[in-house]
């Protein structure tokens, strides 16, 4: 009788010890997101950090989001104009694959890569500065880490994420037109003329621009708290990595739901 | 890596960046008609029924496109949706004016058509349209239709 009871006693320990752990961790990260915005101004003093990180985070991931868009947009454009040409629309593809990359799938996307391009590769230097203790060390000499290491990986993440997704929805809207008007032979008027009376700058591209900002924002977050966060072994900094793709893929999808419904609400989309 | 190398990667990549959003706003979203769009002027217009008409739908003459539909209210007195249209500062209308609800097409989008009179004067901000006829709503044609055929039926 009393080991059903023990088991039970035990496994409502661990959920509430889970969660405990889950609730503080959360609360340690708003504490990190915050001290790394008030380090940011001594960090972004040393503007050549922040530049080398851009390098490294935006010019480095900048090849596979070129081939991305352009196939992304290659394949809508075949897709689209398969089921638009049923009804007579395929007038309409440049419309169709605008409003994708634009609001959707530039940033979203983009920020998918990033993440996994990026991301992943900041919360490894930063782990690994911690396991092999460069990170005491800087505070021993009194170089602070924050402002040295973390502010600008994270200012590096926020800047290159706006401009890679633009470029994302850039090189789609191409590769669309190449398969659209080169390939199938819609006409290039139409193709351009439709979507320029549709999209609108303010409530497509600029909400797209918004969207990419915050999706940087939460990516650079995530992957230098994941990176500081690591325990300093090797085990903890390959989990640190994998934590961090996941959770700013998830954050990435769920906060996007959330931008498309308050952004698009009353514009015929909901 | 040295650090003349790292600018210049930079200085590329934010040069493309911005270039992207500059190729959005201009060739994707046409910022430079729709900025002017923007500072049109307003004219009120009241329909019986609008049927699909949706805020941004285009507002046409002859089949070119002058403005867009800015908002749709219900007036709780006349019950007559009140329609205010945002109109290219470039294009004036006689006040004889008809606006009508129209769609092109079968199942293609829902629009206001502005047909000009022969009036000397032109509506001013804020102006309001008289003579406007409202959507056809194709249930109400076929239930008319029906109805006649029905009366005809029964009259024999």
């Amino acid at each position: 009788m009393s080991m059903p009871d023990s088991a039970v006693a035990d496994g409502l320990r661990r959920i509430g010890g889970g969660t405990r752990r889950a609730i503080a961790r959360l609360g340690f990260a708003a504490r990190f997101a915050f001290a790394v915005l008030i380090h940011s101004p001594a960090g972004l003093k040393r503007i050549r950090l922040t530049l080398r990180e851009i390098y490294f985070s935006g010019v480095l991931s900048l090849v596979i989001i070129l081939v991305s868009g352009l196939f992304v947009g290659m394949v809508l454009a075949l897709q689209g104009y398969d089921v638009l040409q049923r009804y007579g629309a395929s007038d309409s593809l440049g419309i169709l694959v605008s409003l994708s990359l634009v609001r959707e799938l530039g940033p979203v996307v983009a920020g998918l890569l990033f993440a996994s391009r990026a991301g992943s590769a900041i919360t490894a230097e930063i782990g690994l500065m911690k396991a092999t203790e460069q990170l005491s060390a800087m505070e021993m000499m009194a170089v602070d880490p924050l402002a040295r290491v973390v502010a600008p990986r994270f200012w590096g993440g926020v800047i290159s994420m706006p401009l890679l997704a633009a470029l994302f929805s850039t090189l789609g809207i191409y590769g669309a037109y190449l398969v659209g008007v080169k390939l199938i032979g819609i006409d290039a008027g139409a193709f351009w003329g439709n979507m320029q009376s549709v999209v609108d700058f303010r409530h497509d591209i600029l909400n797209g621009i918004i969207k990419s900002v915050v999706f940087g924002i939460i990516v650079s977050l995530i992957a230098v708290f994941e990176g500081y966060d690591a325990a300093p072994t090797a085990e903890g900094v390959s989990g640190a990595t994998t934590r961090t793709v996941v959770a700013s893929s998830l954050a990435i999808l769920a906060a996007d739901f959330m931008l498309t419904v308050f952004m698009f609400r009353g514009v015929g989309v909901i | 890596m040295n650090r003349s190398t790292i600018d210049l990667w930079v200085g590329i990549f934010v040069a493309l960046g911005l270039g992207a959003v500059l190729f959005l706003s201009l060739k994707v979203g046409n910022l430079i008609t729709s900025g002017s769009r923007g500072e049109g002027y307003h004219i009120e217009a009241a329909f019986d029924n609008i049927g699909g008409l949706k805020v941004r739908a285009p507002v046409k003459a002859a089949g070119v496109v002058v403005g867009r539909v800015e908002s749709i209210k219900l007036d709780p007195k006349t019950y007559e949706a009140q329609v205010s249209l945002n109109v290219e500062k470039q294009y004036q209308f006689t006040k004889d004016t008809i606006a009508s609800i129209l769609t092109s097409g079968l199942l293609g989008e829902v629009y206001v058509g502005l047909d000009a009179g022969g009036d000397t004067q032109m509506i001013a901000d804020g102006g309001r349209i008289a003579k406007t006829q409202s959507a056809v709503v194709l249930e109400k044609l076929i239930g008319q239709f029906m109805l006649d055929k029905a009366s005809a039926g029964a009259a024999k």
